[in-house]
Order: C-alpha cells, then structure tokens, then sequence
C-alpha cells in the first residue's frame, strides 16, 4: 500500500515537472533577463556577464549568500572545536607520494585559484569557484601533513578583512551613486575584456575569493584535527 | 556528442542507484562524487561553464573528501 502510494505520489511530481518546461526547448529569458542582456556590457564593462549578474545587478544577494557561508563555518567550528582533554591522533605518516605531490602541487594549484578569481569578470569562474580550488590545495597539504597546522590568526584577520571591505565596496557606491553595490563613477569601467576594467567587480570577487579560501581551508583544518574524546574512567566520552 | 550525453546521463542514473543501494559507506560517498562530476560536465555541455566549475570543485571535490573525512570520524568513535 504504501508503496503503491508513493510511486502515484511520484508519478505526480513528475507530472507536474514535465509540465514546467518544456524539455529541450530554450525558454525567452523576461524582461529584467532581456535588460541584463542588452545593457549587461554597457554598464559594466564585463567580459562575463554571469559575473556582472552576480556581483553587481545581483550584489546583495551575495553578500548574504556569502553571510550564510560565513554562519554555516562558524557553526560546524563552534561544534567541532578542540575541547581540553582531548587526545590528538596519533596519525600514521602519509605516504611518500603523497608529500612529495603534495608539496610540488600545493603552489600551482593556489596560483590556479587566485587566477580564477582574479579574472572572475573575464572568463568563467569566480570568487566561489577560485576560494573552493585554494580549499582544495589547502587539503591536500593537510593530508599529506596532519601536523602541519593553519595561522589561525591570519586567517581570521584575512576573512573579517574581505567581509568587510565587501561591505565597505557597497557604502562606496552609496556614497558615490547613492545605491548600495552601486558601480556606477566608484572607479572608472576601463576598456571592455581588459584585467583592469568592470569598476568594482573584480575587486569584490577577489574579497569573495579570499573569503572563501579561509572559511572552506579552516573548516577543513577544524574537520581533520578534531581530536576523539579520552577514554576517561567514568565512562564519558 | 548526443551519445555522448545519452551514455553519460545513463552512467548518471546508475551510480546515483548505486549509491543508494551500496552498503559501504565509502563507496557510497565516492559514487555521489561521480554523480557530481557528470552533472558538471552536462551543466559544460549545456553552456553554463560557471556552474559546472562550481560543481565540480565543490560538489565532486570538496564535499566528497569532507564525505570521507565524516565517516573515518564516526567510524573511529563507535569502534
């Protein structure tokens, strides 16, 4: 019986999907799309226009999704954090391989990262995307030596720094332009598909970037250290 | 390239399945990686290069390694 039910319940769902749109067929983007589109390079002077979207026309939306991210790390750091008492692991020594490729990798990869982000207005990617790749180099140099430890410090420092020169790139155009993540007369737009141009774009996504670096790197390096309780004599773990 | 995608949706389908119905947890983790990975490449296929960028340095890299880092963890606190 119920089986029966959730396959009708399903089949339902998928009714209503295939309804939606239709499949294969590209759909007419609206009126607010079809503007980004006509004036996207326009205002901005952004060879990416999913990157103008993004930061600009769409910058507050960012800004909170970059607050959750923010959230979501302090919190999985809040409950894994090192309590007193606890017993590190003695961990085995990783391989050979993993060292040596850990320590060639390491620097490209991070240059590969900072690439991404820096030309996030130019090609695809951004500051998600390059923060992700520097998390990932971060990784593999925490597994090939576990105990090789993060500046917890510098980190903090860096990440409180680009939040709040994000904030402060906004307060800019609401001064200038009298909108918040406003680009318009902040800094000249400069020559279309040139490194120095899109105003603040590129500026704020490499803020996104480091950002998120920090955050998903000490996120890993809370995850991978947490110590086990200590096998105590009362029985509490 | 329209077999291309036919077999790589199917290879989807599959591991998701498999995924569902293995009973090693690794295993598990590592098929949904693969899930991500072909999604990231239909999302290329489909021209939305920023998202498939996305997809795959977070949904096939990081999140499959905190995956397995989750499970050696509570692994090691039932033993």
């Amino acid at each position: 019986m119920k089986q029966i039910l959730s396959v009708v319940l399903l089949l339902a769902m998928g009714w209503f999907l295939v309804g939606l749109v239709p499949l294969g067929q590209p759909t007419e983007p609206g009126r607010v799309a079809q503007h980004y589109i006509d004036n996207g390079i326009d205002e901005n002077r952004g060879a990416n226009l999913v990157t103008s979207v993004i930061v600009n026309y769409r910058g507050f939306d960012t800004l909170g999704e970059v607050t959750v991210l923010f959230l979501s790390v302090a919190g999985a750091g809040f409950v894994l954090r090192r309590r007193d008492g606890l017993v590190r692991h003695e961990h085995r020594p990783s391989s050979e391989i993993l060292q040596t490729g850990a320590r060639m990798l390491f620097a490209p990869i991070v240059v590969f990262g900072a690439y991404i982000f820096v030309h996030g207005h130019l090609s695809p990617g951004g500051g998600f995307q390059g923060g992700a790749v520097i998390a990932s180099a971060v990784m593999l140099l925490l597994l090939a030596d576990r105990s090789h430890h993060l500046p917890h410090g510098l980190m903090h420092w860096l990440e409180s720094m680009a939040g709040f020169g994000y904030v402060m790139a906004g307060v800019a155009g609401l001064v200038v332009a009298g909108s918040f993540l406003s680009n318009q007369g902040v800094l000249p737009l400069g020559t279309w598909n040139r490194l120095f141009s899109a105003g603040i774009i590129p500026i704020i996504y490499i803020l996104v970037g480091l950002k998120v670096g920090t955050e998903l790197s000490s996120l890993l390096d809370v995850m991978i250290d947490t110590g086990r309780p200590a096998r105590q004599e009362g029985g509490r773990s | 390239m329209m077999y291309l995608d036919l077999l790589v949706c199917l290879v989807l389908v599959l591991s998701g399945v498999a995924a569902m119905n293995t009973r090693n947890l690794v295993s598990a983790a590592v098929m949904v990686g693969v899930v991500s990975l072909l999604v990231s490449y239909l999302f290329l296929r489909m021209g939305a290069p920023d998202v498939a960028m996305t997809e795959a340095s977070i949904g096939a890299g990081l999140s499959t390694i905190i995956f397995l880092i989750a499970i050696r963890r509570t692994e090691e606190e039932e033993r």
